[in-house]
């Protein structure tokens, strides 16, 4: 198991077909917090149109890599680099370039908006920033960016306190694609949600993969959803990679002990909980 | 439950809606002190520096002369009426000056943090320290006596009492995630401190600022009282109660009294306003979390 090595993760079918480079390509990446390595060593590359998850049991360093993707945290060592161009600086100019081509999509929807503003506000906000142009085109292209997610216009004047939780994670992925990133980093972004609403939330998801060619690093821990929504999936432990390669294969015949104690966790019919704990001793042992 | 839940919101909003008596009586004060103040050109019934020394301390309910007069022959509720201009205008002044050091100071600090916070912050811990009164004689002291003096004074007094709070909602408005998600979108500090962190604030700007209007008005009736306000023939509140002090001893105080009675009557008002916008911001916040 070469862990740590630079595999290309990244789907061999692009959507954009003619270019081959990886859009998002990380390279050792570490993060330490004190003492504390909460991400150890992490490199894998995202082809254009790809879906990549990133899969672990809580504390594994899920977020903080995806919020070091985002700009959000700063890794003590490694490289993030978008569209083959490495991501340093915080001046204005490479603030906004970082975010053309990247953004997110928090586990909680409701608290990624300013809950004085209405929906349509939100998202007309980054296109301003992003995408100059008239109050009206503006007005035009978040109607458009509401139908794109399945959210009416009356949606888009409430506030986010009055929308359910599949709508406002709807708007923030509206919001998001307003920007028209190549690259969305989800973080548990169905977590929170009804098993039902999560379904139409990824079918969504999908969708809009197929439509438009964006990539995706989705962090998760459910492996029923990663399965739904990756192609190529990474396993974390403790800050390390220690499982990559095709979603369907990780899961149909782990390689890592690890991985395969994730797999037996998952409650179904025959569950078997001494399997669990044998999987949690063999882990330990290594 | 689901049922139960609109109801019960739409309780909670009728109840915040109703407005306790006293804040309306305050309300309705204020305003009528600040039309008589406006208007009074037109309302006043005489000149408010026409000396008569033939009709010199009238008490109140006198022919011509509903308020009485003071020891020179002056109309007291003329003078009252257009000392409202000044006691009114200055510590407006004062509110608005400090409201604006204040949100900017405490605005910076907060999301500035680090060693500009602690700077900042003991500033404004010593200014807040450091009696208004005290400040405002030693400035009248230096540059002499008049309004712009005093009111600059106040002003740099109070701005501790606004940038603190200012300052505090700042950081916790600043800790909520959303803000992370503007960072992640590209937007810089400035923007999400004035479109998002801003408003948050204003509510509490409000509170502290009428509140701050208050003790304002009050500093600078007792500097014009001291006579290091404003200047004869000029009236203010201050200086009609400054005057009135050989009267009073002679055994007329209405001259003093009823101008003292405006500006006690003006400070419950502005602070019974102020306690309730910060009360209902309170409740507010409590709903919301
Ligand atoms: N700002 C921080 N300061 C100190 N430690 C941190 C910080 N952020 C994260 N950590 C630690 O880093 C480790 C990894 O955290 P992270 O949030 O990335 O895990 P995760 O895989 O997302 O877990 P979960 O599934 O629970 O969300 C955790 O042990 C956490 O306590
Ligand atoms: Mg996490």
């Amino acid at each position: 198991m070469n862990a740590g090595d630079l595999v290309d993760t990244g789907g061999s079918v692009n959507a954009g077909g003619s270019v081959n480079a990886p859009v998002l390509s990380v390279t050792s990446l570490v993060k330490k917090f004190g003492h504390f390595t909460a991400v150890d060593d992490v490199s894998f590359e995202l082809m254009p149109g790809a879906s990549l998850g990133i899969v672990g049991e809580s504390g594994s360093g899920k977020t903080t890599t995806a919020r070091i993707l985002a700009g959000l945290e700063q890794p003590t060592s490694g490289t993030v680099a978008l569209d083959g161009e490495v991501i340093e600086g915080h001046s204005r100019r490479a603030r906004l370039r970082h975010a053309r081509r990247l953004q997110m999509i928090f586990q909680d929807p409701y608290s990624s908006f300013d809950p004085r503003q209405t929906i349509a506000r939100s998202i007309a906000e980054p296109l301003r920033l992003h995408a100059p142009g008239s109050r009206k085109e503006h007005q035009a292209r978040v109607d458009e960016l509401l139908d794109q997610v399945g959210l009416s216009r009356r949606a888009g004047e409430s506030l986010p306190r009055d929308l359910s939780g599949g709508q406002r994670q709807r708007a923030a992925i509206a919001r998001a694609l307003g920007i028209a990133p190549r690259v969305l980093v989800l973080d548990e972004a169905v977590a929170a949600l009804d098993v039902s609403i999560q379904a139409q939330i990824l079918t969504l998801l999908d969708q809009l993969r197929r439509d438009t060619g964006i990539s995706y690093v989705f962090v998760s821990h459910d492996l029923a959803v990663v399965r739904y929504i990756t192609d190529t999936s990474i396993v974390m432990r403790h800050g390390r990679i220690v499982e990559r390669g095709e979603t369907e294969q990780i899961l149909r015949g782990p390689q890592h002990p690890y991985t395969r104690l994730l797999l037996d966790s998952i409650p179904s019919p025959d569950w078997d909980l001494d399997r669990v704990v044998q999987d949690r001793r063999a882990l330990d042992l290594r | 439950m689901t049922l139960t839940i609109p109801a019960l919101r739409a309780r909670s909003a009728k109840r915040r809606r109703r407005r306790p008596l006293i804040v309306s009586l305050a309300v309705a004060f204020l305003i009528l002190v600040a039309a008589m103040g406006l208007l009074a050109p037109v309302l006043a019934p005489h000149s408010p520096d026409a000396t008569s020394l033939l009709n010199s301390l009238l008490p109140p309910g006198a022919e011509g002369h509903w308020l009485g007069t003071d020891s020179t022959g002056r109309d007291v509720l003329s003078r009252i009426m257009y000392g409202a201009r000044l006691s009114l205008l200055a510590p407006l002044g004062v509110v608005l000056l400090s409201g604006l050091l204040g949100t900017a100071i405490g605005l910076l600090a907060a999301r500035a943090g680090g060693w500009a916070d602690a700077v900042l912050s003991r500033g404004m811990d010593i200014v807040f320290a450091f009696p208004s009164m005290l400040l405002a004689m030693l400035v009248v002291a230096v540059f002499g006596p008049g309004l712009t003096a005093p009111i600059c004074a106040l002003a740099v007094s109070y701005t501790p009492f606004v940038g603190r709070v200012v300052r505090s909602v700042a950081i916790q408005e600043g800790t909520r995630p959303y803000m992370e998600s503007y960072r992640v979108m590209g937007f810089g500090e400035l923007w999400v401190t004035l479109r998002h962190l801003l408003p948050n604030v204003v509510p509490v700007l409000v509170a502290q600022s009428t509140l701050a209007f208050g003790y304002a008005l009050v500093d600078l009736a007792a500097l014009s009282y001291l006579g290091l306000g404003v200047r004869p023939p000029d009236a203010d509140w201050g200086s009609m109660i400054s005057q009135a002090r050989s009267a009073i001893l002679q055994g007329e105080p209405w001259s003093g009294l009823l101008p003292g009675l405006v500006v006690l009557l003006t400070v419950v008002s502005v602070n019974v306003l102020g306690e309730h916008i910060g009360g209902s911001i309170g409740r507010k916040q409590s709903e919301g979390a």
